[in-house]
């Protein structure tokens, strides 16, 4: 998805600035899991906008279906039944789907310039006509959300609907929602939505209501309300304290420059030694012993 | 071809064949695996035809790769096994960078400084080729977790640039020492050469003659 394109914050694999001239408004997407039915129809409108069709598979005996993220289905619902408190069961329904991390482990695992990008906005965009189908995103990504495409080899996941969202409309998945679990704004206001939604659970008995943007990624431009946000695991394996994993840091990091440097040096280092200390040759006493033979 | 009856065969036509089919695959697979190493050699992909096939290709010819040096390893292992008189020439090696060779002890075909060259490469393959098979996405990265797979990114990353700065050193080396590429080019090397750079296996081939 390529609209928006004068308002980059970050550019897979470029070392330079981004068109950066237009500055918007970091938007963000609530999911409220307690107002969720797990309906699927976030699924379908994502389905619908983005003209994907995933193969239609088998019941695997729980309601998540398609079981997983695919290129084709950029969100799932992630069903799990705990009990929290004993005799209590509680349905965790999640979707599941890309955060739009602020701090993109994909993005900076990415080798492609261009290939992945994000905008002033806060969306994470993947150009899949500049992937090169390596794979690296789903490395670098602390919550298993690419996937490539068996038929193209290329990356996919969701767009936070960056195309509706360039011309002034929300993600197609929060204009579908029947219950309003799903919603879409500035961050701010979502941050202050949220605030009420909690204030409201916790009265209602969820003491550990609360609102997950992990700070370990910068925070994230998709945000969940949990019941149980001391405790975000129960949801299909939330992770609790995401971030970009340390071996992805080193990895991708300034060790890189560092070493194309040393490397470079070590080549023009070998010149230097060459012109400075001359050629290793054979000495003119063992030459002369030679000479009379050839 | 060999117009000199006083040159002495150092490689045969098979191990010159193999060699370089190492070093042709070394040198695109360098050259393709730093596209993807840092933007700054973005464009060397487009000497596999463009990143998506330096995507696909770089993988194979590592295997490739491998696969030639497993035959040149079982084909040099015993000729590097490392003796005392190498400990004794790679505690002198300074000397010997710094362009005086008077003091260093006799080496045999190899020197000290070449045979760890040589176990070092050894190793280097293995780690690349295991560490590269976890990251192949269109076929292995599945079968891992992702803590691995991140790792056998980093570590590819790390002993890639390693070996990249060793073969530098292995082919200066080559221009340095006067004499030494023709070994590899067709064979030969002058007799003088020989008891210069090699002296201990100079009278083991020439028995002791000059």
């Amino acid at each position: 998805m390529a609209l928006q394109s004068l308002d980059i914050k970050a550019r897979s694999a470029t070392t330079t600035p981004s068109p950066s001239a237009r500055e918007t408004m970091e938007v963000a997407k609530l999911i409220d899991i307690s107002k969720c039915i797990g309906c699927k129809a976030c699924q379908v409108a994502c389905m619908e906008w983005n003209d994907l069709r995933d193969e239609v598979g088998t019941n695997v005996g729980v309601y998540d279906n398609p079981p997983n993220l695919s290129a084709q289905s950029w969100t799932v619902m992630r069903y799990s039944e705990v009990e929290v408190e004993a005799n209590k069961l509680e349905w965790l329904i999640r979707k599941d789907g890309c955060m739009h991390c602020a701090d993109p482990g994909c993005l900076k695992a990415c080798p492609a310039p261009g290939a992945i990008v994000q905008y002033s906005n806060g969306i994470v965009d993947f150009h899949q006509e500049n992937c090169i189908g390596c794979g690296y995103c789903i490395t670098g990504c602390p919550f298993d959300i690419p996937r490539i495409s068996k038929k193209d080899s290329k990356a996919y996941k969701c767009t936070l609907c960056s195309d509706r969202v360039a011309v002034g409309m929300e993600p197609a998945c929060v204009k579908t929602c029947p219950t309003g679990a799903i919603v879409f704004g500035t961050k701010d206001d979502m941050i202050h939505h949220a605030e009420g939604r909690i204030t409201d659970l916790k009265s209602r008995g969820y003491a550990n209501a609360g609102l997950y943007d992990p700070q370990g990624v910068g925070g994230t431009h998709v945000m969940y309300v949990l019941q149980h946000a001391d405790k975000p695991e129960l949801f299909s394996g939330l992770p609790k304290n995401p971030s970009i994993s340390a071996m992805v840091g080193l990895w991708k990091g300034i060790t890189k420059p560092l070493t194309s440097f040393a490397l470079g040096m070590l080549a023009v280092g070998t010149l230097f030694h060459y012109v400075m200390k001359g050629p290793n040759e054979v000495s003119k006493d063992i030459e002369k012993e030679f000479e009379n033979e050839s | 071809m060999n117009r000199n009856p006083n040159d002495i065969v150092r490689y045969t036509a098979y191990e010159r064949a193999n060699h370089w089919a190492v070093g042709m695959s070394f040198i695109l697979l360098a050259l393709s695996g730093l596209a993807f190493f840092h933007p700054a050699f973005y464009p060397l992909s487009l000497l596999l035809g463009g990143a998506v096939w330096a995507r696909i290709l770089h993988p194979f010819i590592g295997v490739l790769m491998a696969l030639l040096f497993i035959m040149m390893f079982f084909r040099f292992w015993k000729l590097n096994i490392i003796t005392q008189v190498d400990k004794e020439w790679l505690s002198r090696v300074k000397e010997m960078v710094d362009g005086d060779d008077h003091n260093m002890p006799e080496s045999g075909k190899y020197n000290g400084g070449q045979k760890i060259m040589f176990w070092l490469a050894a190793v280097c393959m293995v780690l690349l080729l295991v560490s590269g098979i976890v990251i192949w996405r269109a076929y292995f990265s599945g079968l891992f977790p992702i803590g691995l797979i991140r790792f056998s990114s980093l570590l590819h990353a790390a002993v890639a640039a390693f070996m990249i700065a060793l073969i530098i050193v292995h082919i200066y080396a080559a221009i340095w020492t006067r004499g030494t590429i023709r070994a590899m080019l067709y064979g030969t090397v002058s007799r003088a050469w020989a008891k210069q750079h090699h002296p201990a296996w100079f009278r083991q081939i020439t028995g002791g003659g000059k």
